[in-house]
């Protein structure tokens, strides 16, 4: 089944292409804003917008993203209302969608209804930081017979073996976490990026996405280097937060994403 | 009854528990369960184990037969199960110590641990400071102004309380708070993680370290009135002194097991924290369970008047145990608990924590309803010292 990320990844390596994936935390600090900032991101060139489900207990995320949930949450922001966001971005753009959530708002929602749903609205992929491999088989039939992509998540720590049988699940592309921080165990794993995409490269040719901790654009230049798309989250979060639901917001967001695009360009192949 | 064999290779009792957390914890969970199983079976560990367990915690603990409380309530016989009487004050440090040694023998330097009341966080800087490992406890900061005196405990005892500004700052932020500080400094460093809850090894872990509580009870029970009880008892929050005391007798068929929750204000009131009577199965700190959550599967805040009860989620093997119909549930309020806390004060000159209360408040309605050949035997998991201004308060007591 056709999967809008899966043909924008095609796209950009026919164009030798890197991408660019952007993420706003969905509702923050309302609907409206969120409404007009992807398509703002998708004219400034983002090639996969990702939508964060603002949750109240994000044990994955920093304090930019939580406060970023919280300002959500507070502004009332729903499963329906989300979906209802998905669906009026459809009506004018077919950005690639993918919408990053913890896995208990899809378990409530119902994980069948909750993949129906997201095929309707438009969306083409989930992220979901806590749900490991070893779990998945909560959803995973739903979305065999379904055209959205479960997008897994890499850390540092990921043994060859999980690399292997987690990239050979992937769909979509496979989210590489680059963090500094998450630091490996016994291995000394920290700080060497080029080492774990290495590994990773010599078990999938999937695309691959690099995040957590991109927030210039020097620095998503240096990430686009080792991956075919970079991942910029808190970055973008931090001037919504600073600059609220204003216009200024969405043009300070715009020309951020421009700026990022305009990095990878000069890192294309 | 059949061989009780749970939870399976992945950490799953039936459809609950599990490990929800990002890819970035996962082996380090899975190096922690491989360390925990063969420290399990290793004689030079658990004998180790055993000696602080005796010398340092002051185990074995009496199983105590409550006949002053027994003849107010004029029905069946009633044991205490003395967890009030280890070191520090309640049965959490059986667990710290045994996770203080593991930690040792992985080789980590740092310990790290969350705490609501307080109590989990006394008892790890405790084992911290006994066995020489750096110590931070995460501690919502709402819990902080609510708990001055364990906060100046575990200051005392040389860790360092990292308060938590995020979510709501209480124990659900803290918990959140202590993952993110594990995840980004997992190689030398033990997250000690304080009940039967959270994601796989912990729920079996933490029962298998508590299990201490039910074993010693069996025996004792045995002794002194040559049959097994007719009814086992024990709070319910996360559940580790319940799942402790519960474990050794899951296999005998005719003790009835009852688990008792909080139910605050009542719990048909949004202020509560039943989460086995009133929540619905979801996913929290890492492990599927019952959870209280809205429409949209947002976590809701929980209320007790005991502070080691007010959680919003619970152990998944107690979720499990509540499915398979072995043990049954039940929730007492705030004003039932403090009724129970008074009248163990005045029948036993024994004070408890607000936590055991609940399951005291359970016995004061059970007891009477029963002949006076039946047994209960009840796990008096803490005592109350810490809980007696807050109860002054409650109680306008001069």
């Amino acid at each position: 089944m056709a999967n809008r990320i899966e043909e924008r990844f095609i796209q950009l390596r026919q164009k030798g292409e890197k991408g660019l994936i952007t993420y706003i935390a969905a509702g923050d600090p309302n609907t409206e804003t969120t409404e007009k900032l992807v398509l703002a991101m998708e004219q400034a060139g983002a090639d996969i917008v990702e939508l964060g489900i603002p949750y109240s207990d994000p044990l994955a995320d920093g304090p930019v993203i939580q406060e970023a949930s919280q300002r959500a949450l507070k502004g009332g922001i729903t499963l329906e209302k989300i979906f209802r966001t998905v669906a009026n971005i459809r009506q004018q753009s077919q950005v690639p969608l993918a919408l990053m959530t913890y896995v208990n708002p899809i378990l409530q929602y119902g994980a069948e209804a909750f993949v129906v749903k997201c095929e309707e609205v438009g969306v083409d992929g989930l992220i979901i930081p806590d749900l490991p491999q070893e779990e998945t088989y909560l959803i995973r039939p739903t979305l065999a017979e379904s055209s959205v992509a479960l997008i897994p998540l890499l850390a540092p720590t990921s043994t060859e073996d999980r690399i292997k049988e987690i990239t050979r699940e992937a769909r979509g592309f496979v989210y590489c976490v680059s963090v500094t921080g998450v630091t490996g165990m016994r291995q000394e794993v920290a700080g060497d990026i080029d080492g774990f995409i290495a590994t990773i490269r010599k078990n999938t040719d999937k695309p691959l996405g690099l995040g957590f901790g991109v927030s210039t654009p020097e620095q998503a230049k240096a990430m686009a280097r080792l991956s075919d798309a970079v991942i910029v989250g808190s970055a973008i979060v931090k001037i919504i937060g600073e600059k609220g639901a204003s216009e200024e917001s969405i043009e300070a967001v715009k020309g951020f994403t421009a700026q990022l695009k305009g990095a990878l360009k000069d890192a294309g192949n | 009854m059949t061989v009780y064999n749970q939870p399976d290779s992945n950490g799953h009792f039936g459809i609950f528990g599990g490990r929800f957390v990002p890819e970035t914890l996962m082996p380090a969970l899975i190096e922690l369960e491989q360390a925990y199983r063969e420290a399990q079976a290793d004689p030079d560990f658990q004998k180790e184990l055993d000696y602080y367990l005796r010398q340092y915690v002051g185990r074995e603990n009496p199983l105590y037969y409550a006949e002053g409380l027994t003849q107010h309530l004029g029905g069946a016989k009633i044991y205490l199960k003395r967890e009030d009487l280890n070191h520090t004050g309640a049965h959490k440090i059986n667990n710290a110590v045994a996770q203080a040694l593991l930690a040792k023998r992985m080789g980590k330097t740092r310990v790290i641990a969350e705490t609501g009341a307080g109590q989990h966080g006394v008892a790890t800087a405790t084992v911290a400071a006994k066995f020489g490992l750096e110590c931070t406890i995460f501690m919502g900061e709402e819990d902080i102004k609510r708990q001055e005196l364990n906060v100046f405990r575990m200051k005392l005892l040389g860790a360092k309380v990292q308060p938590v500004i995020s979510g709501s700052k209480t124990l659900k932020d803290a918990c959140n708070e202590a993952i993110r500080y594990w995840v980004t400094n997992v190689r030398d460093t033990f997250y000690i993680f304080g009940t039967a809850a959270g994601c796989h090894p912990w729920p079996m872990m933490v029962r298998d370290f508590q299990a201490i509580i039910g074993k010693e009870t069996r025996v004792q029970i045995l002794e002194q009135e040559g049959r097994l009880p007719d009814y086992v008892l024990a709070c319910v929050g996360g559940g580790s002194n319940a799942m402790g005391m519960f474990y050794p007798f899951l296999e005998d068929g005719e003790v009835k097991l009852v688990g008792v929750e909080a139910a605050g204000h009542g719990v048909d009131t949004d202020k509560h924290a039943a989460s086995l009577n009133k929540g619905t199965p979801g996913v929290l700190h890492g492990t599927m369970s019952f959870i209280l959550q809205d429409g949209d599967g947002q976590i809701i805040e929980a209320h007790s008047v005991s502070a080691g009860l007010d959680y919003p989620g619970v152990g998944p093997e107690h979720a499990y145990l509540k499915d398979t119909g072995r043990v049954s549930y039940e929730a007492v309020t705030d004003e039932e608990a403090l009724k129970a806390f008074q009248v163990l004060c005045r029948t036993e000159g024994i004070i408890p924590a607000l936590e055991s209360s609940h399951a005291l408040a359970q016995v004061v309605k059970l007891a009477p309803t029963l002949s006076k050949e039946a047994v209960i035997v009840v796990c008096l998991s803490g005592r109350g010292d810490k809980d007696v201004q807050q109860v002054a308060r409650i109680l306008e007591v001069e």
